[in-house]
């Protein structure tokens, strides 16, 4: 090869890198775009934002996530004392959400995985039914029947209204996942001496324990995000999740759009650190190496 | 240790039957090869032994217990998979300790197998490895440990060398039998591998569609085959079948002239001709012989070669050696002349081996 003809593709090779990232940093801008306007509402102080394009605040404050927390100036009635009470209601009904729908699909997707049993087809249809039907849609009978169990306003109640459609879905997720394991995996533990539930506790779950967690975070994160069906069934300030407490700060007559977005951005932290945690779970394989692939 | 006993052993999956009926005895210290086409229910045999499959019908006996009906781990058996099985969260080590710990050993004792058996494959660098950074060839030496830690009464092998390249399954295959001599332990081999299969074997069962075809000590199965279906399953390049008629001491057919060796002279009739290649001899100078060769490929192996052909319009392969290769050209007539234990002749119909003389004679003599 000359040296003249190689160093033009070397040229064309470093325009075409220059394209691609050109192309990612715009598609990371297109993004990120809102996601800045929050950060830029939550820092500038009043709450009459001026329309502009670049999402900077002129005189950065952190007035605004004082307010939200209750501290400083211009707290709530109730203050810190509240915040912390709905934050508290936040994680104990999205951990209990995951817990309660990992717990439950866990065998039910095994079950399904591995065995051949009478109605497992016609159950996995109508898990996928359920799933078809936006939660929304359920809202009215699921208020009778909380109201009826006097669930209403109560994070029991809301766990297990979140159960009805996480369970489905860890179901599915999780079969997939233990569908992925080789049947010699088990067969060998039982002729090593396990039970069948041995060779399930000591094999199949530590091997799909990466899809647990990323199911139990799935589920958390629905919970954490749900709005509609919390604002419906909570009424009383003590019970409401943070994303019912975010939306009365933009209330009919007022707006506090400062405000809104710094608890917008408060309520994100925990997921943002939650996934941060199990990103090494989300991209890793389930059963690498262990049978000849 | 323990001999192993099979009767009358019956499994159908789904609604195919894929065991029909299969007697085996393995007695105590034996190395067993159970041998057949894919898809024949070798290992369905196995797993019914090991206690993964419940046969529909017959019994299981390891010694003096009849385990038909208990659970893989109430059996003391070990099973290398072909897939190995290892698990993948623990490592090497623990891999080896698995049943050991299921079976309630104290970890002193634990440890102490543990370093035997390591020490003896060769893996005590890798006892701190995950089986996702071993080679195949190491993977399959963990399975083969993890195996040979629990010390059972039965070894069961699905064909655990299919995974490696042909120079690493030679190695292992010369371990194993190795294994075998050290640990007089009693195994159940299965392989479609026929080296293997000749070479480990203290008993070869050879299995077609879910029955036993032949069994025999793997020297006696390959001179003696039962059925013109084990012949051609032992033995590369394959035996040559040639449609021939028998009579008068003789077996003829359009190139095939060929005398019946004392036992089995006395045939009369239609017959197929079986000839392996490792029994014929080339006669010099194009001279006619017993089978007349016409020589399509010649390949050569260095030590030996094959003469690819075909005799009376049936593909035929002769083996040449020493000087013969050089002189074979493809399109050449080539005479052959067969040893006499290298006749065997089979019924057409019933495809199976004729030995003694057909009753009919005898009747009409
Ligand atoms: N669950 C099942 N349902 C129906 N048929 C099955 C099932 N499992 C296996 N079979 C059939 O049983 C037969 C025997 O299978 P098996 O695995 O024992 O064969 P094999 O001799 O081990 O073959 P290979 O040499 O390919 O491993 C095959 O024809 C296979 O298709
Ligand atoms: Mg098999």
């Amino acid at each position: 090869m000359s040296a003249p003809s190689s160093q033009r593709a070397h040229g064309r090779a470093l325009l075409a890198e220059l394209g691609v990232h050109l192309l990612v940093l715009l598609a990371v801008v297109f993004a990120l775009y809102p996601v800045l306007w929050v950060v830029a509402l939550a820092l500038s102080p009043g709450d009459a934002p001026e329309p502009r394009v670049l999402p900077f605040a002129s005189h950065p404050s952190l007035e605004h996530f004082a307010a939200v927390l209750g501290v400083g100036a211009g707290s709530e009635a109730g203050g810190g004392w509240l915040f912390g009470r709905q934050l508290l209601n936040s994680v104990l009904v999205s951990a209990s959400t995951a817990i309660v729908a990992v717990a439950l699909a866990t065998p039910a997707a095994y079950a399904l995985a591995r065995f051949d049993f009478v109605g497992a087809k016609e159950g996995e249809r109508a898990l996928l039914a359920t799933q078809m039907f936006p939660g929304v849609a359920a809202s009215i009978p699921l208020y009778l029947i909380l109201d009826a169990l006097g669930l209403l306003d109560t994070r029991t109640g809301l766990v297990l209204v979140y159960a009805t459609t996480a369970v489905p879905f860890a179901i599915f997720q999780l079969r997939g996942a233990f569908a992925a394991i080789p049947k010699d995996l088990e067969e060998a533990a039982m002729v090593d001496g396990a039970t069948r539930f041995g060779a399930f506790l000591r094999v199949v779950l530590p091997v799909v324990r990466p899809a647990l967690a990323v199911t139990a975070l799935f589920a958390f994160m629905t919970a954490w995000n749900e709005f509609v069906l919390a604002a419906t069934f909570l009424s009383r300030e003590e019970t409401f999740t943070l994303p019912v407490v975010l939306q009365r700060y933009v209330g009919e007559y007022d707006a506090r759009w400062g405000r809104f977005a710094a608890g917008a951005i408060l309520v994100s932290l925990p997921v943002m650190g939650l996934f941060y945690a199990l990103q090494r779970n989300l991209v890793r394989g389930l059963s690498a190496g262990g049978v000849k692939g | 240790m323990a001999s192993l006993t099979l009767s009358q052993i019956e499994k159908t999956l789904g609604t195919t039957p894929i065991l029909r009926g299969i007697d085996l005895d393995v007695t105590d210290g034996e190395l067993v090869v159970l041998v057949g086409p894919s898809g024949c229910g070798k290992s369905t045999l196995l797993r019914t032994i090991a206690g993964l499959e419940l046969p529909d019908r017959g019994t299981v006996k390891i010694g003096e217990r009849d385990v038909t009906h208990l659970a893989p781990r109430e059996r003391d058996v070990a099973m290398v998979f072909q897939s190995y099985a290892l698990y993948p969260h623990l490592s090497v080590r623990e891999n080896l300790a698995f049943g050991l710990r299921l079976r309630g050993e104290t970890s002193e004792a634990i440890s102490a197998r543990i370093a035997d058996v390591a020490q003896s494959l060769g893996l005590e660098k890798l006892l701190e490895r995950l089986p996702k950074q071993l080679s195949g060839g190491q993977r399959q030496r963990v399975a083969m440990g993890r195996a040979i830690a629990r010390r059972p009464s039965l070894f069961l092998f699905d064909e655990p060398l299919s995974n490696l390249d042909a120079a690493l399954r030679g190695e292992v295959r010369v371990e194993i039998k190795k294994l075998h001599a050290k640990l007089g332990a009693t195994m159940v081999y299965v392989t479609h591998d026929q080296v293997e299969a000749m070479t480990l074997a203290d008993k070869l069962v050879v299995l077609r569609a879910g029955r036993v075809e032949q069994i025999g000590p793997p020297l006696e199965v390959y001179k003696h085959p039962a059925s013109r279906f084990v012949a051609s399953f032992l033995g590369t390049p394959g035996m040559g079948f040639l449609p021939a008629r028998a009579g008068g001491g003789r077996v003829k057919a359009e190139g095939v002239d060929v005398a019946l060796p004392d036992g089995l002279a006395a045939h009369e009739g239609d017959v197929v001709l079986g000839v392996r290649p490792h029994d014929v001899r080339l006669l010099p100078n194009k001279t006619k012989g017993a089978l007349q060769l016409t020589v399509d490929v010649v390949e050569a192996m260095g030590f030996e070669a094959y003469a690819h052909g075909h005799i009376g319009g049936k593909p035929f392969v002769a083996r040449l050696e020493g000087d013969a290769q050089t002189g074979v050209r493809p399109g050449d007539v080539v005479g052959l002349d067969v040893e006499a234990d290298g006749v065997h002749l089979f019924d057409p119909k019933s495809e199976v081996a004729l030995t003694a003389p057909p009753a009919r004679t005898k009747g009409a003599a």
